[in-house]
């Protein structure tokens, strides 16, 4: 395996024939050394790795059916909303329950029907994904963005705005985050609407996102300000400042460069957190509520059926698991490939 | 050691300070009168100026702050009644002292967060170590797998499973409930083993990942390899040489998370009807019960912080290099 201080490798393995390695090799024979960048390194290490490669393939399938997901359900014929089971009474029984053995899944219910309310589990769940993965990438864009801001600002400026940093940082790692986010979300929701009136759905979204986004951001930020911290006594950061370059530029062009590769990883290991979190604010009863289709929600639903009927829960809590372990894999391939010295 | 503790606590106040300020100033100064909020959808204007006059409301809110503040360290009288010492107000849902609803409800979590902590501390620990040992062979690479599926297994997913499963189809075991231990150990034992393992799997997956890494590494230290040299068991290495120098991670994630977890397993308590303080946090939210909320908020914050002291000062006793200063 190729390290990435040895930023030369020969193209002997690879049959692909790569633009760069054209031009650089230009009448020389193949398999002669070759200059690759430190991303082109990157992505050859990674198509390498098959794990990764394959759960990234599980990624991207879950983010495709989460966009799809009217799509779909155009295709399916059915939509989360309707309500089945109420409208056919051979659907369920009298106690609310899919009269079909296994939840009464069938061709025309691929995963069933919701006991009570008997609306199609499958069309749930797609939304659900929908909605769960929505607010998590927003979470992880803004976590991402305050943490590059504030890492930055405290790594390179240093001094008073560092120390006033680090001091907030401190304070919010203080708080018991579970329990802010559960306590904060009516508060955000009381600071836009009365409580004596119906919250619009679009309004609790932003309250999940600012919460978690309130005490998400400090360990990426803390990573970035210590790789500030060295990369700022750097020569290359010495001569960009003595030929004049403004800090703005050797922020842009000389630092973000070279942070990509811990802000990359990261966020790859935060957002699996954030869909669990999201998950476990609906299932307590304070994050998305009825009836948007949302996967922590479905998970409130199967906890209080499981006793009857436990098939429902199993489709919202495999496709988490699969989701998460596929996730977590990428995270650590991705790390890989970017840092093959880190290990395993 | 006595400077260092000194000064840890007076930190650890200035950020108790400025968490219970937040959390004070969010809770009472959003726009919307917080008596409206704790008299629900049917509210005369009577019944608010009650509110008001009973908990202090009308005063301006930098003012009530104060009062709060005075009132945890000595007492307050309240229209409604005297509330002794470490007085944090009374709930908006149905005036309960919080102060004495906390201590009430906080043997539950101590007892689940004592059991789980056994429980993920043997497994993962353990499972960690013998990967480590076995570098590479099948049982490393088995461990390892199970522990990556295990980490992805939410409370709320398994929680009802097992519930349905052990409890309700198969009367294998009892529906968890918590017996206070000094009553009837067997049964909170056998009432609260279900929630332990529960709760461990997330952890025990953790910890068995941490453990092999950081096991691996210290196995590649100068220091063990010398020791090997001289002709010291391999057994005597691991665990007297390796094993000790591991220790400081994992003291420093187990702090952490003992102090979470006592601050209330909200998920785990809430899956399984249990009536603790995660519990109380809930339903306090879903009441908006902002004096209870604000109670369980500090209460599991100074938890949280005692913690992190404790940490730093085991670090002394676990590695003679570090010194508290």
């Amino acid at each position: 395996m190729t390290s990435q201080t040895q930023a030369v490798v020969t193209d002997a393995d690879d049959g692909s024939i790569d633009p760069a390695a054209q031009t650089q090799g230009l009448g020389k024979q193949a398999g002669d050394i070759v200059g690759f960048s430190p991303g082109q390194l990157m992505w050859r290490r990674f198509k390498r790795d098959r794990t990764g490669v394959l759960s990234a393939f599980v990624v991207i399938f879950f983010f495709a059916i989460a966009i799809l997901a009217p799509v779909i359900s155009k295709l399916y014929g059915k939509d989360p909303y309707t309500l089945y089971g109420q409208n056919n009474s051979d659907l369920l029984n009298e106690f609310g329950y899919p009269v079909a053995p296994n939840g009464g899944v069938s061709s025309s219910f691929w995963f069933g029907i919701e006991p009570g309310l008997g609306r199609d589990v499958f069309t749930q769940l797609l939304y659900g994904i929908r909605t769960s993965l929505f607010i998590s990438v927003a979470v992880t864009l803004a976590t991402v963005t305050t943490a590059i801001l504030l890492g930055i600002t405290s790594g390179y400026l240093g001094g008073r705005a560092d120390y006033f940093i680090g001091r907030v940082s401190d304070l919010l790692l203080a708080f018991p985050s579970q329990l802010f986010f559960v306590a904060f979300m009516p508060i955000v929701v009381a600071i836009f609407v009365d409580p004596q009136d119906e919250t619009p759905t679009y309004l609790r979204v932003t309250a999940l996102i600012a919460v978690q986004w309130f005490l998400g951001w400090m360990g990426l930020s803390r990573i970035l300000r210590g790789q500030v911290l060295s990369l700022r006594e750097r020569e290359f950061i010495e001569a960009a400042k003595v030929t004049g370059a403004s800090s703005w530029r050797i922020v842009r062009r000389e630092l973000l460069p070279n942070l990509v590769t811990p802000i990359l990883v990261q966020a790859t290991f935060m957002l699996p957190g954030f869909v669990t979190a999201e998950a476990g604010l609906s299932f307590l009863g304070v994050g998305i509520i009825e009836p948007t289709p949302d996967w922590g929600r479905m998970f409130a639903k199967g906890g209080d059926i499981a006793q009857n009927d436990i098939t429902y829960m199993f489709f919202p809590g495999i496709a988490m698991v699969i989701f998460i372990v596929a996730f977590n894999l990428l995270g650590d391939s991705v790390r890989d490939a970017f840092d093959p010295k880190s290990g395993r | 050691m006595l400077r260092f503790l000194v000064r840890r606590t007076l930190g650890a106040l200035v950020i108790l300070l400025f968490i219970s300020a937040f959390t004070y100033f969010l809770f009472f100064a959003i726009p919307h009168d917080p008596a409206l909020l704790s008299c629900g959808k049917n509210c005369t204007p009577d019944n608010i100026a009650l509110i008001h006059r009973n908990l202090g409301l009308d005063e301006p809110i930098p003012v009530q702050y104060f009062h709060y503040m005075v009132g945890i360290f000595a007492g307050r009288h309240f229209s409604v009644g005297d509330c002794s010492a470490p007085c944090f107000g009374y709930s908006f849902a149905n005036s309960d002292p919080v102060w004495p609803t906390i201590l009430n409800r906080f043997p539950l979590t101590l007892s689940l967060a004592a059991g789980g902590i056994v429980v993920f501390l043997l497994v993962g620990l353990g499972a960690g170590m013998l990967a480590a040992w076995r570098r590479g062979t099948f049982i490393d690479k088995f461990f390892s797998s199970v522990s990556l599926v295990l980490s992805s297994m939410q409370i709320y997913f398994v929680g009802p499973i097992v519930l349905a499963l052990l409890v309700y189809n198969n009367q294998i075991m009892d529906q968890p409930k918590y017996v206070p231990i000094s009553e009837d150990p067997v049964g909170w034992f056998s009432g609260l083993l279900i929630p332990w393992c529960v709760l461990s799997i997330i952890f025990t997956a953790g910890y068995t990942r941490m453990s092999r890494s950081t096991m691996i590494d210290q196995l590649q230290e100068e220091h063990v390899r010398t020791a090997r040299a001289k002709g010291m068991s391999s057994r005597y290495v691991f665990f007297r040489y390796a094993w000790r120098g591991s220790l400081i991670p994992i003291v420093t994630m187990l702090g952490l998370d003992i102090g979470t977890l006592l601050g209330g397993a909200m998920i785990t308590e809430f899956t399984f009807s249990l009536a603790g303080i995660g519990r109380l946090a809930v339903d306090s939210v879903l009441r908006t019960d902002l004096p209870m909320l604000m109670g369980v908020m500090l209460f599991s914050a100074a938890l949280i912080v005692l913690f992190n002291i404790i940490v730093d000062a085991a670090y002394a006793f676990i590695d003679p290099r570090v010194r508290l200063s």
